[in-house]
């Protein structure tokens, strides 16, 4: 069982876990994400694959605890094991030598931005970010992404650390400075992404979202995952996760994503009893 | 010399009672007694020419171990059973026997066939209350190591008869389960898990080592699988996973479900026991399921234990062309299902959460037969109606997994995506790789995906014997120069 060699909190509820997985830290390329699943009566759940060291065999994720299974994950401990590790799913991400690439990751959306960003920059690209939250406390990774990219702009809603305001205003203001991009990649809730490609478009820039439906499987057994894009059904686990923003429709990615809220409560409110309830 | 002819009728197979059932998730038939079985045996006439042997794809030696049974040597008719077939607990209870084995029984022309899947059951379940173990003692190591990929009645059948061979046997599954359908798409009150678990369990008793949480095209690929891991041939058996669902408005609504994701949550996951469980199923009260075959039917008698009020089954020809086992469609009416057939839905509706709150539907009338032999449906046109519904289950057909075939350019497929592969030995045009079952054939039943698993192990150990000392790297570089 894949054993989690370190744990590390990045903001509040937001935890980067390194765990041994030595064949897939070797296969995986960026963009790949894996399904775990914590214990026996656990729920399957898709998480990016942050970061990879293959000469350790271990593999990063940031997890941001949202519901009761990532609630769950984020209190294990290091030594401690997870059941089930599978993957690297999905496509990884094409990168072409040298390409240009704004990379905008918004909250935990940074997570899946930054390894798609190291990988453009280890093929010899160019890569600018942004980085944005709403507050300080829930920047991360600034640091790895700022190794990777130039600039690497932060932005918050309150203004508490580096340019306030939203990601958009800041990748307006690139373009207003003449930077030149052969792709935008942006990844976080879906109306930044969605917002992001209402900056694209006009530009004819092209823009790539990565998605995060519900999962079960994530090999294409199930779809679950099945979104409409350009009028044509993928399903994300094995098409995607990324897609053309451009052709996304968001409105049904977002509907889709609230069909078990009430469920999702029900669990969460029954776990934090049982958390509650003192030991015997 | 045959027996003389004795009772007429099968003896009846004890059932829960369809008002508990239907709220349960508990096995629906609960199997013969040791009476109730040696008197159904004992109905056999041992006729001399045998023709059930042939109508069971596996061949078993079914006059000897219904006769055993009828005589009380129940652990004898075990290893009868066992000889040829890895999962009889599991065939007992979902062949289709009337179009096999039973289907021919010549005692069935007159009158009713002897009720050989419900002693084949009746024998797995003596043999596994009685730790009985198949006695067969495995070959020598040599040597070889065969992956499997895919651990479906097609993978676990290969991998038993290769371990049995004396090869090192691997199975690489996706999922954290193996069992491929048995495990996540045949619920629980037809096949109970355990049940599963304890077929598979023989399997590690033969050495197999089952490596669960392994995508193949994804952590390994199948050339991976040879140069960096050292196999010396494959097997592939992944099945007929991918869902589909037809192209009409409103598929993607809230509630609207393949039969695979649907099952999947509820068999794989437990659903139907959230909270305990951690995922979660759309618990509808009216509920649709499109389709006429087995995994429509265990979606609707599903959707029925998850507390529908109204369960309905939509089929878009008449019951006489239903691909699903009669026994089955039986149940499901007992139980409370609502068949509705010559109907289809042309559009699902839904209300402002774009849920799904109603699915019309159009009436068929049955025209000219096609190149199946059935008799195609065809719209008449105005019949149009509507049902409300706030869940929608698609059982409409499966196809091929675009996984393996997309990371491995060598290895033909059919225009639809199934591997070809000989029909005698599973061997497709990739060098030391071998597929079968369901990847191969599409949609078929467990006792043919066993049937491959087993062809296709005799023609791997022939291949292996040929082998040169090198194993599969050395014959590949053979091969290229
Ligand atoms: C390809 C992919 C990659 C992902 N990568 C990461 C990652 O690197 N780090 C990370 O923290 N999360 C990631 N996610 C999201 C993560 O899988 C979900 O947050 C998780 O499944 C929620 O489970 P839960 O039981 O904790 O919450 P639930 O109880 O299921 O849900 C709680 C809340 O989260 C929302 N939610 C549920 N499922 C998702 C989802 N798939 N995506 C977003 N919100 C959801 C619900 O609407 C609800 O509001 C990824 C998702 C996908 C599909
Ligand atoms: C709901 C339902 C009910 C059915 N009822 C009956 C019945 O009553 N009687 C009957 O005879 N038949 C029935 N069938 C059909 C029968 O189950 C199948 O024909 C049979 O299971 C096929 O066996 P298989 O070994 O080819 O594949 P499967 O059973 O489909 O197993 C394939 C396995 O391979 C795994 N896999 C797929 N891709 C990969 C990969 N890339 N890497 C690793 N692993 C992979 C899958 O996760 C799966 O575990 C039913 C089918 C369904 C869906
Ligand atoms: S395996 Fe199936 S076909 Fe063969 S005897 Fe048993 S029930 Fe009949
Ligand atoms: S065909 Fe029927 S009667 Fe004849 S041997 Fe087989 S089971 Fe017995
Ligand atoms: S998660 Fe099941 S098909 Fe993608």
């Amino acid at each position: 069982m894949p054993r989690i060699l370190a744990k590390e909190t990045l903001a509040p509820d937001v935890v980067r876990f390194w765990i041994e997985a030595p064949a897939i830290a070797k296969k995986r390329r960026p963009g790949q994400f894996v399904i775990i699943r914590t214990d026996e009566t656990g729920e399957r759940i898709p998480l990016t694959i942050a970061d990879a060291d293959t000469a350790r065999g271990a593999i990063a994720l940031i997890v941001q605890g949202v519901g009761k299974s990532t609630h769950k994950l984020n209190r294990l401990e290091p030594g401690d094991t997870i059941l089930d590790v599978a993957g690297p799913l999905g496509q990884p991400t094409h990168i072409e030598p040298g390409m240009r690439v704004c990379c905008v990751g918004g909250g935990i959306g940074t997570a899946v931005v930054y390894p798609i960003a190291a990988g453009v920059r280890a093929a010899a690209g160019r890569v600018a970010a942004i980085v944005g939250a709403r507050t300080k406390d829930l920047i991360i990774l600034e640091r790895e992404m700022a190794a990777v990219a130039e600039p690497c702009i932060i932005t918050t809603d309150d203004g508490s650390h580096g340019r306030k305001g939203l990601v958009t205003e800041a990748l307006r203001m690139l373009f207003a400075e003449g930077y030149e991009f052969d792709e935008v990649v942006a990844v976080g809730p879906l109306p930044m992404m969605q917002a992001v490609c209402a900056v694209t478009r006009p530009l004819g820039v092209k823009t790539i979202v990565s998605l995060n439906p519900i999962m079960v499987d994530g090999t294409g057994m199930c779809g679950g995952c099945r979104v409409t894009i350009g009028g044509e059904q993928k399903f994300v686990c094995v098409d995607g996760p990324e897609f053309d923003g451009h052709q996304v429709d968001f409105a049904e990615v977002a509907a889709r994503l609230r069909a078990y809220r009430e469920d999702e409560a029900t669990a969460m409110d029954r776990y934090r009893a049982e958390l509650a309830a003192p030991q015997r | 010399m045959a027996k003389k002819i004795g009772q007429k009728t099968k003896t009846p197979m004890p059932h829960v009672d369809p008002g508990v059932r239907r709220h349960s998730f508990g096995e629906v038939a609960t199997g013969y007694s040791v009476e109730l079985a040696r008197q159904e045996a004992a109905r056999c006439i041992e006729c001399k020419n045998m023709p059930c042997v042939a109508g069971c794809p596996v061949e078993i030696d079914i006059p000897a171990f219904v006769r055993q049974v009828a005589a009380g040597d129940f652990d004898g008719a075990f290893q009868t059973l066992s000889a040829k077939n890895l999962l009889p607990a599991v065939c007992g209870r979902v062949c289709p026997q009337e179009d096999q084995c039973e289907k021919v029984c010549t005692l069935g022309v007159r009158f009713e066939p002897v009720a050989i899947g419900r002693l084949e059951r009746f024998v797995a379940d003596y043999a596994a209350l009685m730790h009985l173990s198949d006695t067969a003692a495995p070959a020598a190591p040599s040597g070889r190591k065969v992956a499997i990929v895919g651990s479906g009645p097609a993978g676990l059948t290969a991998a038993a008869d290769l371990a049995k061979l004396g090869h090192s046997v691997t199975i690489f599954e996706a999922l954290h389960k193996a069992g491929g359908v048995l495990m996540y798409g045949i619920p629980e009150f037809r096949l109970p898990k355990t049940i599963v678990q304890g077929e598979i369990e023989k399997l590690t008793g033969l050495g197999v080592d089952i490596k669960t949480n392994h995508v193949i095209g994804r952590t390994f690929t199948i050339d991976e699988l040879f140069s960096e891991l050292g196999f010396d041939a494959l097997f592939i058996g992944t099945g007929a996973g991918l869902p589909h669902f037809p192209s009409i408005p409103g598929v993607n609504l809230i509630g609207v479900f393949s039969a695979n994701e649907y099952l999947t949550r509820s068999n794989l996951m437990k659903a139907y026991r959230f909270p305990e469980h951690d995922t979660p199923i759309v618990r509808g009260k009216n509920v649709a399921v499109i389709g006429g075959g087995n995994t429509a039917m265990d979606s609707v008698r599903t959707a029925l234990r998850l507390g529908a009020e109204h369960a309905y089954l939509i089929y878009r020809r008449s019951r006489d062309e239903m691909p699903a086992r009669a026994e089955e469609v039986e149940h499901a009416e007992e139980e409370g299902v609502e068949i509705v057939l010559l109907a289809a839905p042309t559009e699902l509706l839904g209300n402002e959460k774009s849920r799904v709150r109603a699915m019309r539907c159009v009436r068929m009338a049955l025209g000219e037969p096609d190149q199946s032999g059935r008799r195609s449906p065809v719209p008449i046109a105005g019949s149009e109606f509507e049902i409300a519904v706030d869940t929608v289950v698609f059982a409409v057909g499966q196809g091929a997994n675009p996984l393996i075939r997309s990371t491995t350019p060598d290895l033909p497929v059919t225009k639809w995506g199934y591997i070809v592969a000989d029909p005698e030995t599973g061997a497709t045009q990739k060098p030391g790789v071998f597929a079968g079952g369901d990847i191969v054939t599409g949609g078929a039943t467990v006792i043919s995906a066993m049937g491959a698993g087993r062809r296709a192990a005799r023609a791997i150990d022939a291949y292996l014997h040929r082998l040169p000392a090198g194993g599969h790297a050395a014959a590949d570089a053979f091969i290229s120069t």
